[in-house]
C-alpha cells in the first residue's frame, strides 16, 4: 500500500466519522424536537384549548376558592411561554401534577399500571408476529392459492373490524357460553393476597416465584385480551411479510440459490426470509406501538388494569392531569419505539449505512 | 394508407381507447375509461364500491327506509326483543327502539364524520406538503418537523385527550379525528411534489410569470389530488374505527343519537343475553369500514399499477 493510498483512506476515514457525527447529532436533535413537539401539544391541549384549565382540573363544581388556588399553582396568571417553560420543567422531572381521581401524583399511577399494558402488549405482539410472518411467508410462496386469499381476507377483516366489538363477541362466546377464558381482570381475586408481584409484570413474577397455579390463573386471564391484539398485529404483520417476501423471492439471488439445487424450503426459509427480516423488524417494532395504543379500547373491554384503562377511567372522571401524563407517557414510547427500529434498520441493513 | 381514415364513432369503446385522441376531452374521458376497467377487473373493488353506494342510498332515504322511529320506542311492548321478532327485523334495544332505524339513521352520522374528516384534513394535509415540498429550505424543514410531531403521536391516544379538553360531542370527536389525519397527507403530497417541482412544465409556468402561490395551487396542487383521494379512500376507514371508538367511549355523538360506537357501548350492559343489541352495530362499522378498505385497494390498483398485487 502506497502512501498516497493510505491518505485517501485516511482522509475517507476521517469524512465518514465527520458524517457519522453529524449522523448521529441530526438524530439526538431529531429525538429532542419530537419530545418537544410532544410536550408543546400536550401543553396546548390542556392548557389552551380549554375555556378554563383550573376548571377543566378540578370540574365546575368546585368551590370559588379551590380554583383559585389550582389556578394559581398552575400559573395561569403568567404569560403562555413562561407557563410552557414552568411545564417543560415539570415534565421532564416527571412531574405531571396529582391526580384528582386516586389523589396519587400521576407518574406514580403511571408506574403501577404501565406494567400491565406492557405485558399485555408483549404477549400480543409473539402471537402476532409467531403466526404473521410464518402465514405472510406462505401467502407469499403460494401467490394466488388459497391460503394466499386467506390471509388477505384475515388482513382485510383485521383493518375493518372495531376491536372493542370484537372483544365484546369474544367474550361472550369465550367466556360466557364456553368458559373457556376466565372472567375480564388481569388475576382471580382468590390470588390477590397470596401472590405478591414484585416487578409488575405478572407472568414473570409467578413464574419465577413457582406459582404454578398462579400462573395458569394469569394465562387464562391474558389469553382472550392478548389474542385479540396479537390478531390485529397479525393482519398487519402478515400483509407486510407477504409483501416483503414477494420482493425478494423476484430477485436473482433467490435464481442462483435454485440454479445452485438448493432446497425450495431452505430457499424460503434462509435466504429470503433472512433478507425480508430486515424491514420486517421495524414493522414489527411499528406493531408492539401499535398495540400500546389499540390497548386502551381493549383494557376498557377486558377491564385490564393497564394504563389503557387508567386514561379512559381518568377521561370520564374529567381528571385532565391523568389523561395528559399517560398521553405524554405513551406518545414517548410511541416515539420511542420508532426511533430504535429506525436505528436498527440502520445497524441491521448494511446497505443505508454509507448514507 | 388513406387520410381520411375511419373515424371511431363517439363515445364508442374505440372511440375512448384511441391511442389518438382528437381533443381534450376524449383523451381524458378515455384515461378514465381505461382506469374504470382495471377497476372493474377487480371483484372485491365493486364490491367496496357497491357498499359505499348502498350507504350513500341508505343515508340518502333514512327517512323513507327506516321502519321505526330511531330516537322514541316503544317501551312498554318491544324492550329487548330478539331479531326476527314481529316488526323487528334486528330486533330492538333496551328503550325499545327498532335497531335497524336507528343503524339506518347511524350511517348519516357516519358519512357525516367521515366527510367532514376528510374535508378538514385532506386539504390542510395537501396545502402544507404541497407548499412545503415546492418552496424546499427552511419552511420545508419546520413544516416536516412539525408533521412529524404529529405523525409521532398515537393517533387514538391524541383524539382522546383533545377531546377530553374541548368536551365531548359529535363535533369535536371529527376536530379531533381531523387534528391527527392530515399528516400522512402532507408527507405524501410533498413527496409527490418533489418528483416534479424541477420539471420543465414548472420551469416554463415560472418563466411565464407565475407566481409561487399560483404554481403551487393551480399546478402542483392537482398532479397530488390522485395519489390523495386514494390516501384518503384507505383512511377512511380508520377514521370510522376511531370514531366508533370515540363513540364508545362516549365521547362522540351523545345519545340519544344513533352512532353506531355509541349504540355498541349502551349494548354492552345487555351483551350476555341480548347480544344483538351491541352486536348489530358492530357488524355495520365492519361492513362498512370494510366497504371502504376495498375501494381503496382497488383505486390503487386501478390508479397505480406498479403497486397492484403488493
Amino acid at each position: 500500500m502506497t502512501i498516497s493510498d493510505t491518505n485517501t483512506a485516511l482522509r475517507r476515514g476521517g469524512s465518514r466519522a465527520r458524517r457519522r457525527g453529524l449522523a448521529i447529532l441530526g438524530f439526538l436533535l431529531t429525538v429532542a424536537t419530537t419530545f418537544l413537539g410532544l410536550l408543546a401539544v400536550t401543553f396546548f391541549i390542556g392548557r389552551v384549548v380549554p375555556i378554563d384549565p383550573a376548571l377543566a382540573i378540578v370540574g365546575d363544581r368546585a368551590p370559588a376558592h379551590v380554583v383559585e388556588r389550582v389556578r394559581l399553582e398552575l400559573g395561569l396568571h403568567l404569560p403562555l411561554y413562561q407557563q410552557f417553560w414552568i411545564y417543560l420543567k415539570q415534565a421532564l422531572s416527571g412531574d405531571f401534577g396529582t391526580s384528582v381521581l386516586t389523589t396519587n401524583p400521576v407518574l406514580t399511577d403511571i408506574k403501577r399500571v404501565f406494567p400491565a399494558t406492557i405485558e399485555l402488549a408483549t404477549v400480543g405482539t409473539i402471537i402476532g408476529a409467531v403466526l404473521g410472518v410464518p402465514l405472510g411467508v406462505l401467502a407469499a410462496v403460494k401467490r394466488g392459492s388459497l391460503i394466499d386469499q386467506v390471509v388477505r381476507v384475515i388482513g382485510l377483516v383485521g383493518y375493518s373490524v372495531p376491536i372493542f366489538w370484537l372483544g365484546l363477541l369474544a367474550l361472550l362466546l369465550f367466556y360466557a357460553k364456553l368458559n373457556w377464558v376466565a372472567y375480564p381482570g388481569r388475576v382471580d381475586i382468590v390470588y390477590e393476597y397470596s401472590f405478591t408481584p414484585v416487578t409488575g409484570f405478572f407472568l414473570l413474577d409467578a413464574a419465577m416465584q413457582r406459582q404454578w397455579d398462579v400462573l395458569w390463573d394469569l394465562l387464562r386471564h391474558i389469553i382472550l385480551p392478548g389474542a385479540l391484539l396479537g390478531y390485529f398485529s397479525l393482519a398487519y404483520i402478515s400483509r407486510m411479510t407477504r409483501s416483503f417476501m414477494l420482493n425478494e423471492l423476484s430477485q436473482e439471488y433467490i435464481v442462483a440459490a435454485r440454479a445452485k439445487g438448493l432446497s425450495e424450503a431452505r430457499i424460503i426459509w434462509f435466504h429470503a426470509l433472512r433478507n425480508a427480516a430486515v424491514p420486517l423488524v421495524t414493522v414489527i417494532a411499528l406493531s408492539y406501538a401499535g398495540l400500546l395504543e389499540g390497548s386502551v379500547l381493549t383494557e376498557t373491554i377486558f377491564a385490564w388494569p393497564g394504563l389503557g384503562l387508567y386514561i379512559t377511567n381518568s377521561l370520564q372522571n374529567a381528571d385532565m392531569n391523568a389523561v395528559l401524563g399517560g398521553t405524554v407517557v405513551i406518545g414517548s414510547v410511541f416515539v420511542g419505539i420508532n426511533l430504535l427500529s429506525d436505528l436498527l434498520y440502520r445497524t441491521l441493513d448494511p446497505r443505508t449505512r454509507n448514507r | 394508407m388513406s387520410i381520411a381514415e375511419v373515424q371511431p364513432r363517439p363515445y364508442s369503446r374505440e372511440w375512448l381507447l384511441s391511442d389518438r385522441p382528437s381533443s381534450r376531452r376524449q383523451a381524458r374521458l378515455g384515461r378514465a375509461y381505461v382506469i374504470w376497467r382495471r377497476f372493474a377487473e377487480n371483484r372485491l373493488a365493486l364490491l367496496g364500491l357497491f357498499i359505499l353506494v348502498a350507504l350513500l342510498f341508505v343515508a340518502a332515504f333514512a327517512d323513507v327506509l327506516a321502519p321505526h322511529n330511531p330516537l322514541q320506542g316503544d317501551l312498554r311492548n318491544a324492550r329487548l326483543l330478539p331479531p326476527g321478532a314481529d316488526g323487528y327485523i334486528l330486533g330492538t334495544d333496551d328503550q325499545g327502539r327498532d335497531i335497524l332505524s336507528r343503524l339506518i339513521h347511524g350511517s348519516r352520522l357516519t358519512l357525516f364524520v367521515v366527510v367532514l374528516v376528510a374535508v378538514i384534513a385532506a386539504p390542510v394535509g395537501l396545502i402544507v406538503g404541497t407548499v412545503s415540498g415546492y418552496a424546499g429550505g427552511a419552511i420545508d424543514a419546520v413544516l416536516m418537523r412539525i408533521t412529524d410531531i404529529f405523525l409521532a403521536f398515537p393517533k387514538l391516544v391524541l383524539a382522546l385527550a383533545l377531546v377530553a379538553a374541548l368536551g365531548p360531542g359529535i363535533e369535536n370527536a371529527i376536530l379531533a379525528i381531523a387534528v391527527t389525519s392530515w399528516p400522512p397527507y402532507a408527507r405524501i403530497a410533498r413527496a409527490e411534489t418533489m418528483t416534479f417541482r424541477n420539471s420543465e412544465f414548472i420551469s416554463a409556468v415560472r418563466l411565464m410569470g407565475a407566481s409561487p402561490p399560483r404554481i403551487v395551487m393551480r399546478h402542483v396542487m392537482p398532479l397530488c389530488l390522485s395519489s390523495l383521494i386514494v390516501r384518503v379512500t384507505l383512511d377512511m376507514a380508520g377514521i370510522i374505527l376511531t370514531a366508533a371508538g370515540l363513540g364508545f367511549l362516549g365521547l362522540g355523538a351523545q345519545p340519544p343519537l344513533p352512532e353506531w360506537g355509541a349504540m355498541i357501548a349502551s349494548g354492552r350492559r345487555f351483551i350476555l343475553d341480548q347480544w344483538w343489541v351491541a352486536a348489530m352495530p358492530g357488524l355495520a362499522i365492519l361492513i362498512v369500514s370494510l366497504g371502504f378498505n376495498l375501494l381503496g385497494d382497488g383505486l390503487r390498483d386501478a390508479l397505480d399499477p406498479k403497486e397492484a398485487g403488493q
